[in-house]
């Protein structure tokens, strides 16, 4: 390996100096931002936001550390690169003002440069040199790398290369370098495994039609850094990753109690309700009733003047209101003053994490107690399971922060129950997991609620007849009428015996047919 | 134009097309064995094939930082072509003599 030059900076003591980033999540994964003083590779494909990354990195310098940028773009013309940062909020214009920003444009034009002879970038040098003396710079970011080094000769560049990082690291600056990701010259001479002290790479992937932006550390020299892919996205505040740990591990665990809003389900749950600040997911097969819980749950939070996001991703928030209508929940008072959100849209009309940060933008400004995602199965047709997951864990994260009770119901198949009993997977997520399905009681369609889970509490394991009437909800156990052929009792024994797992219940309800 | 002028080997012919003084702008970086060597060279081609012809400006970016600049300069040494048009740019030590003389349009 190739021994590192130790930095002026950080002789004193065997910490590896870092510099901030001020990117929400980044420092969290860098464990304190990127190597100070040296240079950082930011690989990555056409689009998946090296330069806003780069630029947000340095705009954060300037502002929350005082700290002067030089920007060289080889890429972009300036005036494209302002206007292309401007949509995110970065007041360039008056960094430039203030000389604590520098931006030139590089020109390189390959094509039009004939080679005689030996050469080198000591043209570069000079003007990064004026570059960071301009500003008196401690942060550069040199936009991009395969631009620059675009048809030049590859024995060349890559001792220029090398100059160019020891160069940079005499010269006491935090540099990004970006580069496109599968550039010949990197790949071929092996820059990324041997010569950069950080290399990060970000990556815009598309599954199912819906892009997820990722962004993984491949190597950072000296320092213990997290090895996930992390997602990110780019919103007009700019780049924020999520690392899964760094929302969930300053929460607060709530011993505060709320009511579901049925009695007889506060009863199975230690007669108390559940947790706020808790996550409770409803999962059962087609016209079981979980919309009507999760009504049910936002009207009696918001009689007791609390407020309510309601997220509906399958029904129009009018349906809704005049589904529940005919159940006794009289939504629409409630929307009125103010207790009750609807955000409706259709799952496939952006991608899941533009709804994310859409219902995001929305909690930040109702601050609702409780929010109810309606269902979270939709949203899941549109990209791989995986994705949902760690994008839906996240949100959970960012809800508890924030102390807001979550409910989502989920629709699922009855195939898929027995296949995959745990809910996709889901429901380890969750807090409280309750199950609605179809039973069949005395050759009748009957819909049954039980409690699979519920951490921190003593929950009861019934299985229960839900009844849904023009009054609300209410459940009874499940009364079997004592006459019955000798097939009616089996199964009358054996739902007996599997009463816990609803699983096997349905089994039953399949074996029946 | 005189780019393009065929196999002649005959230099007189694009000599004669060029009209007027070729101008041309060296950019080197101090004494570095690039630059020295380039200096070298291109003298010694505008000697023989440029003859009387020519004006040269030997400019030293590390005395003239600010010209790397305005001239959009990032690899060095650099030749410029300034005239005739169109301008034409040979990165290198000019070691290659046939390229800076196919850069300069003479061949």
């Amino acid at each position: 390996m190739k021994p590192i030059n130790v930095n002026k900076t950080n002789t004193s003591n065997f910490k590896f100096s870092k510099s901030l980033t001020g990117i929400q999540g980044l420092d969290e994964i860098t464990n304190g931002g990127l190597p100070k003083n040296r240079s950082t590779l930011l690989l990555g494909n056409t689009g998946c936001g090296k330069t806003i990354m780069a630029m947000e990195f340095l705009v954060n310098g300037i502002v929350l550390f005082d700290e002067p940028a030089v920007f060289m773009a080889f890429e972009e013309k300036k005036d494209d690169l302002m206007l292309n940062v401007k949509s995110l909020d970065y007041d360039l214009d008056a960094h430039i003002a203030n000389n604590k920003l520098y931006i030139e444009q590089v020109r390189i034009t390959p094509d039009e440069i004939v080679e005689t002879g030996m050469y080198d970038l000591e043209g570069l040098f000079v003007r990064l040199e004026q570059a960071i003396y301009k500003v008196m710079a401690k942060r550069v970011v040199l936009d991009s790398l395969d631009k620059l080094f675009y048809g030049l000769d590859d024995k060349i560049l890559r001792s220029e290369f090398l100059r160019l990082l020891t160069w940079l690291k005499e010269k006491g600056v935090t540099a990004i370098i970006t580069s496109e990701i599968g550039d010949p010259f990197l790949s071929r001479s092996g820059i990324v495994e041997y010569v950069a002290d950080c290399v990060i790479v970000l990556d815009n992937r598309t599954t199912n039609q819906i892009g997820t932006r990722r962004l993984r550390i491949i190597k950072y020299r000296g320092s213990i850094h997290g090895n996930n892919e992390y997602p990110f996205t780019i919103d007009e505040r700019g780049i924020s990753v999520y690392p899964i740990i760094s929302e969930a591990v300053q929460q607060e665990s709530s011993l505060k109690r709320v009511s579901s809003g049925i009695k007889d389900l506060d009863k199975m749950l230690d007669n108390k309700g559940f947790y706020e600040g808790s996550s409770i997911l409803i999962s059962g097969t087609a016209g079981t009733g979980k919309t009507s819980l999760a009504a049910s749950f936002a009207h009696s939070v918001c009689k007791t003047k609390k407020t309510c996001l309601f997220c509906a991703f399958e029904e129009a928030p009018n349906q809704v209101m005049r589904n529940m209508q005919s159940i006794g929940f009289h939504l629409e008072p409630l929307v009125k003053s103010g207790l009750l959100t609807f955000y409706y849209s259709r799952p496939t009309l952006q991608n899941l994490e533009l709804h994310f940060l859409a219902i995001k933008k929305i909690i930040h400004e109702i601050k609702p107690t409780v929010v109810i995602l309606d269902p979270i199965t939709n949203l899941m047709t549109e990209g791989p399971n995986s994705d949902i997951r760690s994008m839906l864990t996240r949100f959970v994260d960012f809800l508890k922060t924030q102390h807001i009770t979550v409910m989502f119901t989920a629709a699922i198949t009855v195939g898929s129950i027995e296949r995959n009993p745990s809910d996709e997977g889901i429901s380890s997520m969750v807090d409280t997991w309750m199950m609605v399905q179809d039973i069949e009681v005395d050759a009748e369609r009957t819909r049954s609620l039980c409690v699979m889970k519920s951490r921190g509490m003593v929950h009861s394991n019934e299985v229960r007849r839900f009844n849904i009437s023009g009054e609300g909800i209410n459940l009874s156990p499940i009364a079997i009428t004592q006459k019955g052929t000798s097939a009616a009792s089996k199964r009358r024994e054996k739902e007996h015996a599997n009463l816990s797992t609803s699983k096997e219940s349905i089994g039953v309800k399949e074996s029946s047919r | 134009m005189s780019k393009k002028t065929s196999d002649n080997i005959e230099n007189t012919h694009a000599l004669n097309a060029a009209k007027g003084k070729y101008i041309l702008r060296l950019f080197v970086t101090g004494i570095l064995p690039n630059s020295v060597r380039a200096i070298k060279n291109i003298n010694i081609i505008c000697e023989q094939y440029l003859k009387g012809k020519y004006e040269l400006e030997i400019i030293d970016i590390y005395q003239q930082p600010s010209l790397a600049l305005s001239e959009e300069i990032v690899a060095v040494p650099v030749l410029i072509k300034k005239f005739p048009l169109p301008e034409e740019r040979m990165i290198g030590d000019m070691s290659n003599t046939e390229k800076v003389l196919k850069g300069l349009g003479i061949v």
